[in-house]
């Protein structure tokens, strides 16, 4: 699972009416090259819950330097994308799980994918 | 080049593949709409033709048509045309010289080629066609095997191969402007993951065409299967992701669909099959998840929603969902989760004795674009539907499917399922779907 993934999943327990962002819990973490696309990057910046790409690229200590806050001009800041682009799209998350804030419900990722099945009773 | 002002707004003449009828137009119409042109036919139209005229189009419109079109063979700079082979000349030679000349000086090379549609010509009468053409002024050397330049005269008989007129109803003169490359090279065959759901490529890439995919967008595809329309979407330089509720499936695991293979191998998933087309850098992510209960926040991240619920019904894990809430469900994510202006395209099974157009649902968010049937058995046919999100939901919008029975297309009777798969071949039935849903 990437990251850009997780920024737009939320839990869908029911009941839940906090359930973003979903906690990673992850056990293996890999590092797969991707090519960059800056007009990708750019493209899905808008798009993203930036406090949570940071909180989740912290829990897994991919971090680095990634900026707090939200860089202006990012379209031209080629350095600043290329961060972005690693942290969305190069970190995967391989085994491990994902936690609902509010509910404590965990969802199995293994070999990458993430189930996000529920039982009966939880919908 | 010659003259600049007259290149960009040349008529072309487009060869169309007779299969798949419905699904040309709308093919055409989304693949210049990516360019930002019109679809202008030239008078006497007839959609069921082979053979389209399109005015103001530029040559990198035509390539970046034929780089995609599946419905397209052919694609030629128009020169002339008429009813009549007489008229075909007098046409020809109004047609301006500094537009023929950069292809017929001395030092080139060409062929003519002689295509006749619903009539086979004998050598010779293909000669003295070629001959009849001398009043054209061809300097040239002529070249059969690598010419520079290929021409082709090409004669309409119509489409009725029990009445063939003596003489073409219509015939045309232009120049080869290259042909249809993407499907080719996209066998089934070839992939290395294949399931019970695999399509036809020629199918998944013309829905990634009605779908308008483009470079950078995010497609998601909730029914994702064996991953065939991600893998035609990736081809179009789109970042792909899909779900599916079946755990095989998307772990590549359980027995294998292919003949003499009884299992999946290790790496036979979604992503394998993407990295055998060179386009596992446009591989987001896939996930197990059920299509009924969305996992995603609420906004608009998809340009493209592509999906064949169709499979999934036949799947045991989904036989408790609803049919008509599968649709419902689905308009209404899509509704939610595409950008405006971003389209959704999926199949809808149909039942034809009972089928009409109230059938397929509609949604005030989503403006239909296209509704084409591909015929399955004498009973059952599945139609591509294609919808454009035109607006944001609003709190009243869930309400309308309360009020208004179009917006629920089945009625809530599941008797069509059994319809609809009783006139199906066993296909579905094949594969060994023992599947389990949360996990090892």
């Amino acid at each position: 699972m990437k990251l850009l993934t997780h920024n737009m999943l939320t839990s869908h327990v029911k009941g839940v009416t906090k359930g973003y962002p979903l906690l990673i819990k992850a056990t293996e973490v890999k590092m797969n090259e991707v090519e960059f696309n800056p007009q990708f990057v750019s493209r899905m910046i808008p798009k993203l819950e930036w406090s949570a790409l940071v909180q989740a690229a912290e829990e897994l200590g991919q971090r680095q330097d990634l900026p707090g806050e939200l860089v202006s001009d990012y379209e031209k800041n080629e350095d600043f994308l290329k961060k972005v682009h690693r942290v969305l799209l190069e970190v995967e998350v391989i085994e491990g799980c994902l936690q609902c804030p509010e509910s404590g419900r965990e969802f199995p990722i293994s070999r990458g994918i993430p189930n996000m099945l529920l039982n009966e009773d939880e919908v | 080049m010659a003259t600049t002002t007259g290149r960009s707004c040349l008529q072309y003449l487009l060869h169309l593949a007779q299969d798949h009828l419905d699904f040309r137009l709308p093919e055409i119409k989304a693949l210049l709409a990516l360019r930002g042109k019109p679809f202008q036919p030239s008078e006497n139209f007839k959609e069921k033709c082979p053979f389209w005229c399109l005015d103001g189009l530029s040559e990198e419109d035509v390539r970046s048509i034929m780089a995609r079109s599946v419905c397209t063979k052919s694609a030629f700079e128009l020169w002339g045309h008429g009813q009549t082979h007489s008229e075909l000349r007098t046409s020809l030679l109004k047609y301006p010289s500094e537009n023929m000349s950069p292809f017929m000086h001395k030092d080139s090379t060409y062929r003519i080629n002689v295509y006749t549609y619903n009539k086979t010509l004998i050598f010779e009468d293909r000669i003295k066609r070629i001959d009849a053409l001398e009043y054209l002024p061809f300097e040239g050397t002529v070249s059969l095997k690598s010419p520079e330049h290929i021409f082709c005269l090409l004669e309409d008989y119509g489409t009725d191969p029990n009445n063939i007129p003596e003489q073409p109803f219509y015939v045309y003169f232009g120049r080869w402007d290259g042909q249809r490359e993407l499907i080719r090279s996209h066998s089934v065959k070839n992939r290395h993951f294949i399931g019970n759901t695999s399509m036809d490529a020629g199918l998944s890439f013309i829905m990634a065409n009605h779908a308008k995919v483009k470079e950078n967008d995010v497609v998601f595809d909730p029914f994702v299967g064996t991953g065939s329309l991600l893998v035609a979407c990736s081809q179009f330089k789109a970042y792909v992701c899909g779900t599916d509720i079946d755990y095989n499936i998307i772990h590549g695991k359980g027995r294998s669909s292919r003949k003499n293979q009884k299992w999946r191998g290790p790496d036979e998933n979604i992503r394998a099959n993407l990295r055998q087309y060179g386009t596992e850098k446009m591989y987001l992510d896939v996930m197990l998840s059920d299509a009924s209960k969305p996992v995603w926040r609420d906004a608009a991240l998809f340009d493209v929603i592509i999906t064949d619920p169709t499979w999934s019904l036949t799947s045991p894990v989904s036989q408790a969902y609803h049919l008509s809430d599968i649709f419902t469900d689905l308009l209404n994510f899509s509704a939610h989760h595409l950008v405006i202006g971003g389209r959704l395209v999926y199949w809808l099974p149909i039942y034809r004795p009972e089928y009409c157009e109230e059938m397929v649902p509609l949604h005030p968010c989503l403006q239909l674009v296209s509704n084409c049937e591909q015929t399955l058995s004498s009973h059952t046919a599945r139609r591509l539907i294609t919808m454009e999100k035109i607006k944001e939901p609003e709190e009243l919008d869930s309400l309308s499917h309360q009020a208004d029975p179009r917006f629920s297309p089945y009625q809530g009777h599941n008797a069509f399922r059994e319809k609809y798969f009783s006139g199906l071949n066993k296909r579905g039935g094949k594969e060994d779907n023992k599947s389990n849903i949360n996990g090892e």
